[in-house]
């Protein structure tokens, strides 16, 4: 009879890909590009600040998109009809986006030659926040139909959030949001996080949106 | 759905502490899972059943211990245990302070391996 053994392992599930996300970071250090990893349940208008951001930034940052969709192009293509460079990744039934399949995007847009990359992730408030992409800050939209409730069912997504888009709130007077109860909720989880209130729709506080990613950007460019 | 990619990490740390130890056989790996991450145990022990087929890890029971979420209160410094689905709101149930710091629940930690 064999002697059973025991033998302690204690290794994160997840070091493979926190690994290759702190290379990935590495390498946009060297190219002072500011990645921001972009992630929120579907249909809260991820797409929707993606354009509105490239209209505001265009003509002062050379951008760059990945865009992930488990089959669709819908995205890619808006985005790229107004002259971005755009990868597009098929994630094929997955429902995140990992550090691994970034740097492989990145690889097709060329780092070197870009200043700021938005991943607009996996439309899903689970998954992706398991995943570090290997951004260099990480936000969240959260918009106004979905429920104030939101931070108690994935506390997760918001704990690991740097920013947080309140988007919809032209539509604030048709649901039954409670907005103080919601930050109280979200602040509770990460006290540091930043938080804008948007309408995509009519333009409200992109403005300020916008003047986040500028000052991350610039921040992180002249540390690099 | 993200729990395939997960059970691969764990088939490969099984396989390289197996092989590193001169294992023939994996009887049982033991999980340590934060209660926040989605992980549905059913799926990762169905998965790890399809990924180890052929392997030394081809019938290993999986043990997953749930690591309960414990936050502690940044203000009088009270830990305490949070049942997510319970709460409307996340506070210290000692100084209602709501500034609030993890102290377990977001683990993700192949703990042990039995092995002949």
């Amino acid at each position: 009879m064999e002697e059973i053994r025991l033998i302690e392992v204690k290794e994160n599930i997840l070091s493979d890909n926190n690994a290759k996300a702190n290379e990935l970071r590495d390498r946009l250090r060297s190219t002072g590009t500011f990645m921001l990893n972009l992630m929120s349940s579907p249909g809260s208008g991820k797409t929707s600040l993606i354009l509105r951001t490239i209209e505001a930034l265009k003509d002062e940052l050379r951008l760059g998109v990945i865009e992930a969709d488990i089959e669709s192009t819908v995205d890619s293509e808006k985005v790229a009809s107004r002259g971005i460079k755009v990868v597009q990744l098929k994630t094929g039934g997955f429902c995140h986006l990992d550090a691994t399949m970034v740097s492989e995007g990145l690889d097709v847009l060329g780092p070197q030659d870009l200043d700021l990359v938005i991943i607009e992730n996996v439309g899903n408030l689970v998954c992706p926040a398991e995943f570090d992409t290997g951004a260099i800050k990480n936000a969240m939209i959260l918009s106004i139909p979905e429920g104030d409730d939101k931070p108690l069912k994935y506390p997760l997504m918001f704990s690991v959030c740097d920013v947080l888009v309140v988007n919809k709130i032209d539509t604030m007077g048709v649901f039954d949001f409670d907005l103080r109860a919601f930050e109280k909720r979200v602040r509770a989880l990460n006290q540091n996080i930043d938080i804008f209130m948007t309408s995509c729709k009519t333009g409200e506080g992109i403005n300020s949106w916008v003047n986040w990613i500028r000052n991350e950007q610039k921040a992180f460019s002249t540390l690099a | 759905m993200h729990e395939l990619p997960i059970v691969k990490s764990i088939f490969d740390i099984c396989i390289k502490h197996a092989t590193a130890n001169n294992a023939n056989k994996i009887l049982s790996v033991t999980l340590k899972v934060g209660e926040i991450s989605d992980l549905q145990d059913q799926w990762i022990q169905r998965y790890f059943d399809f990924l180890s087929k052929g392997t030394i890890v081809e019938g290993a029971k999986l043990i997953i211990k749930r690591v309960p979420l414990v936050m502690r209160c940044k203000l009088c410094s009270e830990s305490f245990q949070v049942n997510i689905n319970e709460r409307k709101q996340v506070e210290c149930p000692r100084c209602k302070g709501t500034k609030l710091a993890y102290v377990s629940g977001r683990e993700y930690i192949v703990e042990n391996l039995e092995i002949v």
